[in-house]
């Protein structure tokens, strides 16, 4: 009694927070996107934060739940419906054995998360469940979802169960707020790159109020944005250093880069900027043709962000858990 | 080790790491210095370490942002912070590499079916197949840091006679091929889109994600390549 995959996305794979120690032997750490987005519906369901769980891109695939089940789905809104009736984003529901969920369309965002409570059962590697899609190792198999493959789901309490009974499926009242951000959507906070100084005065006055569009050469790897080229001042070699989640290339043709989850542990590029970890969410859920600004900010502001958005996640953490047994004592 | 301090400086990469820089040169006793600090930090690591990474003349530090948060003075940020460990710690003498230096023999068949790049090599640089083979397998080579792929090593530096630049494109590259982009010599471990001039390739896995250790090399390793032949390569 499985989650089966009855059709396959075009990219959705089992990802988790990231496969952290190896990059000193060039292995990436891979991991969700959108981290606030997957550990939001990870709360919800009252899993570890740093539970797997499955990103979906879209067009998605259709899964079918073998048994009952608490899921959320976070992240991007891309219609998602249960046994053909549609439900919210962002909110917990139980779902009975025999259910379908699929989803219609994009309506916001880039990446979806499914969080199923008590997990997904895949081998672990190297202490990590995310899927290393270069690799071939990880997550489902070392590839993404395909038509047919099954995924060992846990069983639910008999508490749920009971709750459930014979519904097909029970939206639990309560949602994840997720309006914690005061900055403007497209504006991207950044933190000036150790070779930001390969851009003359000028390129960095357009860096910083030029609009950048993400375009369609954009993946788990990295986003390539489009915009007037930027003047490179000087092209000397960098020599292959670490760069991050967020570091901003400059390529040869004044063009940049932005690395994403799946970026590689070195590189060789001028890096000349940093996106601040507590923006690395909201760039996860852009999509090619979205516009962003940049805007230089500090440590301290970065720092505080990211303390922010943490706070945000363990206050919905213990909502979800006093509700959670609150649900199970009048089960 | 009893050496002169090599000259340092540390700046943040982003948010979340930060690196110690011994200036942007592919230098043997810079790496060497990157490696002992490597080893260094392993051993007593600076709070809340996720990862680091050696690198040419490079060390970064991956941190836990949120956790170093909670434990320091609210008044400096976790960057300046963290930049005054690594300058103490930068103090300390480096310890003389106390784990024995492994030296790796390397199978290599650069015969044409393997080595799509060897012939334009040697007509760029005058000289026979067979002396490239010759250079390629005389000198050992270190292996001064690892990226790019898992399990990439990059190795170097060769001799000036087979230095050859990356192409400018990057073509399609099988696993366990063997190539040259300047004075580095590497081997891809996965295929990969790639640039290096490919001049043979080897039946070793460099990375085999169901071995107990996945990565064949490591930075510090020494390599030694030798020439094997077609069937040799296929009965391997």
């Amino acid at each position: 009694m499985n989650l089966r995959i009855i059709k396959a996305g075009v990219l959705d794979t089992i990802q988790d927070m990231g496969r952290y120690g190896w990059q000193q032997l060039g292995i990436n750490p891979g991991g969700v996107m959108d981290k606030w987005a997957a550990q939001a519906a990870n709360i919800l369901v009252g899993n570890d934060m740093k539970e797997a769980v499955v990103e979906i891109h879209f067009p998605a695939s259709d899964f079918f739940f073998e048994k009952p089940v608490l899921i959320a789905v976070c992240g991007a809104d891309f219609s998602p419906y249960l046994n053909g009736e549609e439900i919210p984003c962002w909110q917990p529901i139980l779902v009975n054995r025999f259910s379908i969920l699929q989803f219609y369309g994009i309506k916001k965002g880039a990446r979806a998360y499914l969080a199923i409570h008590g997990g997904l059962d895949v081998p672990t590697w190297l202490n990590s469940q995310s899927t290393n899609l270069k690799a071939g190792i990880g997550g489902y198999k070392g590839r993404a979802l395909q038509k047919e493959d099954e995924i060992a789901i846990h069983s639910l309490s008999p508490e749920l169960l009971s709750v459930l009974d014979k519904k097909e499926f029970i939206i639990l009242p309560w949602k994840a707020n997720t309006t914690w951000d005061d900055n403007e959507r497209t504006e991207i906070l950044i933190l000036p790159g150790n070779e930001w100084d390969r851009l003359d005065s000028l390129s960095k006055e357009d860096f910083l109020h030029q609009p950048f569009t993400i375009s369609h050469q954009s993946d788990r790897m990295g986003y390539r944005l489009q915009a007037p080229s930027l003047s490179v001042q000087s092209n000397e070699e960098v020599i292959s250093s670490a760069v991050s989640f967020g570091t901003v290339q400059l390529l040869p043709d004044g063009q940049l880069i932005v690395l994403m989850a799946d970026h590689q542990t070195t590189g060789g590029y001028p890096r000349v900027a940093h996106i601040i970890s507590a923006h690395h969410s909201k760039l996860a859920q852009m999509k090619a043709g979205d516009k962003i600004y940049f805007k230089l900010t500090n440590h301290e502001t970065a720092e505080n962000l990211l303390v922010k958005q943490q706070q945000h996640l363990l206050q919905l953490q213990n909502a979800c858990t006093f509700k959670l047994s609150e649900l199970f004592k009048t089960a | 080790m009893n050496n002169p301090a090599i000259p340092y400086r540390i700046f943040p990469l982003g948010d979340s790491a930060i690196t110690i820089d011994f200036g942007n040169v592919i230098n043997e006793s810079i790496n060497k210095e990157v490696i002992a600090r490597f080893n260094q930090l392993q051993e007593r690591p600076l709070p809340e370490t996720i990862e680091m990474i050696p690198a040419y003349s490079s060390l970064t530090i991956y941190y836990n942002l949120l956790a170093l948060k909670k434990k320091i003075n609210n008044n400096v940020t976790v960057f300046e912070w963290m930049k005054e460990q690594l300058d103490e710690s930068l103090k300390m003498p480096v310890q003389e590499n106390r784990i024995a230096k492994k030296i790796v023999r390397i199978p290599v068949c650069y015969e044409s079916e393997f080595s799509p790049d060897i012939q334009q090599l040697a007509t760029a640089k005058n000289i026979t197949v067979d002396e490239i083979i010759q250079i390629h397998t005389a000198s050992s080579y270190k292996v001064y840091m690892l990226g790019f792929l898992p399990g990439f090593a990059y190795m170097g530096e060769v001799d000036e006679k087979i230095v050859m630049p990356r192409k400018p494109q990057p073509q399609n590259v099988v696993a366990g091929s063997v190539g040259i982009a300047g004075r580095q010599t590497g081997i891809y471990p996965l295929a990969s889109p790639g640039g290096w001039q490919i001049i043979g390739r080897t039946p070793l896995k460099l990375f085999d994600a169901g071995r107990e250790e996945p990565v064949l090399l490591k930075a510090g390793d020494t390599v030694q390549f030798y020439s094997i032949s077609n069937d040799e390569f296929k009965n391997y």
